[in-house]
């Protein structure tokens, strides 16, 4: 009888032990590059904000597909007055450190994300001011009317007053200084997953936030995040192909087929916030990288479009990127605000066509030019530089190419005046919206405006509608000038546009992380695949 | 011999000033930091104020110049990437590479010794000559390419090891080992074979060759004469006398180990000096950037100083050859 007993005691704390490591989800993930810091308003980047998503969180969040979910605040709306939005926040939250989340702590946090040294004030450039109204309601005054505020406020996390001011972080961290910020590696969020231990480029450890308030919402199966930075590309795979780590963000695009295949891996897969295009100096009344005397070859649409036309697409869809992109005729994603299938279809490739509109032109032998090209910035943009190099070979534009690391490539863009006349990039639309894209690729450069175009492409007419949408309320009104614009600027062939990236995400198969638009996948969403 | 050190110490110094100069002057090359510091919605003017701010918009000489005046008080300042102070950035990784490094190269040491005095021994034999045919692949084949190839057989195939990354560590002091954890243990097999194949072949080589040369001369057939038995001839007076030679190149290898380990870190997520510098080149991360090449070179001459000093413990000659020298 006693025996029994015992054995039957054995057998029910043998079952609770199981009951308890099928409960506890340990996800070990990987990823090309760390984290740059975990001061949520000090850099501007999709690494860092990827990791802060896990312990911070904005007032109003983005899911994988990129439609707004409610987070920290639970309704926002203009108020009466066109230049003020309300928020309403969501009570009950409180910070990992156990104090009580509201209104001072995103009035604070929106002021210190302001600051010189933040990297987030390019998103707040509209915002006049931040008050409280009552504990749990804040507003926000803009310059002018700003329809599209809330799409700014996706990254853009809340820290807690007290514990910022206790441990001295009310400033966001400053490279100029000879000590280390102590938000750089310690965190004290309101998100999903709790900050264990920080070595960074190493492993950042996380556990579940048992307290969290959307318990129940959200599936939040994960007991524990390890995060680890693996550089090299076949190093990652062979991670997870060796089952070291369970979930694979950057794969490189010639080991996708091979892990499709792997019966213990799961292959997602899905177009990225990002359009990778070509762009010329349109502005310029002579080239100094042409071989052209007295003229701009550029300048003349009809060249444009005959090095648009030249470009095959497939071919690079196909050979370059193995099937990992979709190519298109427009540099936005499908996903913003103004994307239509028209806009997005390509020309389609006609080599005759091309040397035609060339000769029409006036260069019927073509003429020689220089592209500049990043290498380690997108999926493989130096191959898609090349690609596109012989492929205007082939109507006789003879293209020498420059290629280099980012922090080589990208000044050339940005200085002023640009010290590129053709050149690759990439672009990704945080906003979800078209005035994004106006405003830094087609604006002429002055002010605020137009710091990425490097085309010189001026157009007074097209910056006068630019600069309406921002203040435009009116929807209806807004997107009928943004479809009028894009026309406009579709016709003027200002960028030769490529395709949409395309990610791809590796995991075990008892995993199913879909792929996020922004590439910033939220793990409270997971859900493992029960068997 | 003190005076010696002095003077080699003081010469090590002129060498430090010199990388930083000629370092300083590269780093333009690099690219410029602030376009990766910014986000995308930066304006022009913001970007003119940061590097206005970090001093980058200043004549490089003046940017030298500031340099060598905080080195010199042992302020590298703050990495441009992390946001941390670089001298914490260095004490952090810098057990990681050294531990690495140290095992190689006695990895490399004594297995190169050990099998270069074997094959000089028997030079015939069937296990000599395969040894010699193994070491040529070690002196031809890609450090990369070698640690891409265990991975594969020992972490995705066998399973046998860990992929990548340092396992568990643990802290004594501001120091981290991986030898005292089994996790850490494991994970340091595959980094420390790669890194040690290269320096094994060359030194066994190496052994080898010095050893066949020292075994004709005439003072090993002297001490046949007298009647000496085989196995000291080769192990007392045959081995000591490669020695010198194997020492300096083994000293000054493991310097490079130390300095270049860049590959094999990168190869397998070792979270040592050179992923740092790796992942710093890449941004342009000036401060991590001169701090880390200033370690390399007082590496440099710190081991070139111990070789020195371990020549007068081998050699007799020296010792009596400076006496000499003094005479006249």
């Amino acid at each position: 009888m006693k025996t029994t007993f015992k054995a039957l005691l054995a057998a029910l704390a043998a079952s609770t032990i199981m009951v308890a490591a099928a409960d506890a989800r340990s996800v070990k993930w990987a990823r090309s590059g760390d984290s740059l810091t975990l001061d949520p308003h000090a850099q501007n980047e999709g690494p860092t904000h990827t990791l802060a998503h896990q312990i911070y969180e904005p007032l109003i969040i983005r899911d994988h597909t990129g439609k707004q979910l409610p987070a920290l605040a639970t309704s926002w709306a203009v108020t009466s007055d066109p230049n003020v939005w309300e928020f309403k926040l969501r009570s009950g939250v409180k910070f990992h450190d156990g104090a009580d989340f509201d209104a001072d702590d995103v009035v604070f946090s929106i002021e210190r994300a302001m600051q010189p040294t933040s990297d987030m004030k390019g998103l707040l450039t509209s915002v006049e001011s931040v008050t409280k109204v009552d504990a749990m309601t804040v507003r926000i005054k803009t310059k002018g009317p700003n329809p599209l505020l809330p799409n700014n406020l996706g990254d853009l996390f809340i820290m807690d007053k007290g514990w910022s001011e206790k441990n001295n972080v009310q400033k966001v961290q400053d490279f100029k200084n000879k000590e280390e910020n102590f938000a750089v590696r310690n965190a004290n969020g309101t998100g999903p997953f709790v900050l264990v231990s920080r070595e960074p480029d190493v492993r950042t450890v996380m556990k579940r936030n048992d307290n969290y308030w959307g318990k129940g919402q959200v599936p939040l199966e994960i007991t524990e995040v390890i995060y680890t930075p693996i550089k090299a590309d076949a190093t990652r795979v062979a991670a997870l192909l060796s089952g070291n780590v369970d979930f694979v963000q950057d794969l490189p695009v010639q080991d996708i087929e091979r892990l499709r295949q792997d019966r213990a891996l799961r292959v997602n897969s899905g177009p990225e916030n990002r359009t990778i295009f070509f762009g010329f100096n349109v502005g310029d009344a002579d080239l100094k990288t042409d071989n052209v005397e007295g003229k701009n070859p550029f300048a003349d649409v009809r060249v444009r479009q005959a090095m648009n036309m030249a470009v095959n697409r497939t071919a690079i869809q196909r050979v370059v990127m193995r099937g990992e992109s979709v190519p298109t005729g427009v540099i936005m994603p499908p996903f913003v605000n103004g994307w239509t299938k028209e806009l997005d279809a390509a020309p389609a490739t006609d080599v005759a066509g091309a040397k035609k509109l060339l000769a029409d032109a006036g260069y019927p032998n073509g003429f020689t030019t220089t592209l500049h090209c990043p290498n380690d910035r997108y999926v493989n943009d130096e191959a898609i530089c090349q690609a596109a190099v012989g492929m205007w070979g082939a109507i006789g534009i003879k293209v020498n190419m420059v290629s280099q690391s980012k922090s080589l490539h990208f000044p050339l863009i940005q200085k002023n005046p640009p010290e590129t006349d053709f050149f690759l990039l990439g672009w990704g639309v945080p906003t979800f919206d078209s005035d994004y894209i106006f405003s830094f690729l087609y604006h002429t450069r002055e002010g605020s405006r137009g710091s990425w175009n490097a085309t010189k492409y001026k157009n007074p007419e097209m910056d006068k509608l630019i600069q309406t949408l921002s203040a435009e309320t009116d929807i209806a009104k807004r997107n009928a000038t943004i479809a009028t614009i894009w026309a406009k600027l579709k016709a003027d062939v200002v960028y030769i546009p490529v395709h949409h990236q395309a990610l791809s995400y590796g995991m075990k198969s008892d995993l199913d992380i879909p792929v996020d638009v922004s590439n910033q996948p939220k793990l409270k969403f997971v859900t493992f695949k029960r068997s | 011999m003190f005076a010696y050190s002095i003077r080699s110490l003081a010469q090590g110094a002129l060498v430090l000033v010199a990388v930083a100069f000629i370092s300083f002057s590269m780093f333009r090359f690099v690219g410029d930091p602030v376009a990766n510091m910014l986000g995308q919605e930066a304006t022009l003017q913001d970007r003119q104020e940061l590097s206005e701010r970090l001093g980058l918009n200043d004549p490089w000489p003046v940017q030298f110049a500031r340099f060598i005046g905080n080195a010199v008080q042992g302020e590298f300042g703050v990495s441009y990437r992390q946001g941390r102070k670089v001298s914490d950035l260095i004490k952090e990784r810098l057990p990681a590479t050294v531990e690495l490094a140290v095992l190689s190269a006695l990895v490399a040491t004594v297995v190169g010794v050990l099998l270069g005095v074997y094959a000089a021994i028997n030079r015939t034999g069937f296990l000599s000559n395969a040894i010699m045919s193994i070491s040529l692949i070690g002196v031809s084949l890609p450090t990369f390419l070698i640690g891409i190839g265990l991975i594969y057989i020992f972490a995705v195939e066998l399973r046998w090891l860990p992929s990548f990354g340092r396992g568990e560590t643990v802290k004594i002091g501001w120091w981290s080992t991986g030898l005292l954890t089994e996790s850490g243990r494991k994970s340091l097999i595959m980094p420390v074979l790669t890194l040690a194949f290269f320096q094994l072949t060359l030194i066994m080589r190496l052994v080898r060759s010095e050893m066949l040369e020292v075994m004709r001369a005439e003072f090993i057939r002297f001490a046949r004469a007298r009647g000496i038995a085989e196995r000291t001839i080769e192990l007392k007076h045959a081995l000591r006398n490669t020695l010198v030679p194997v020492v300096t190149i083994a000293g000054l290898q493991l310097g490079s180990v130390i300095a270049f380990a860049i590959v094999t870190e990168t190869v397998f997520q070792w979270p040592g000096l050179g992923a740092l510098f790796v992942n710093a080149v890449q941004f342009a991360d000036v401060p991590v950037m001169a701090a880390y090449l200033m370690f390399v070179a007082a590496v440099f001459v710190i081991v070139n100083l111990i070789v020195d000093l371990l020549y007068f413990l081998l050699d007799p000659r020296l010792r009596s050859g400076q006496r000499v020298a003094k005479g006249h």
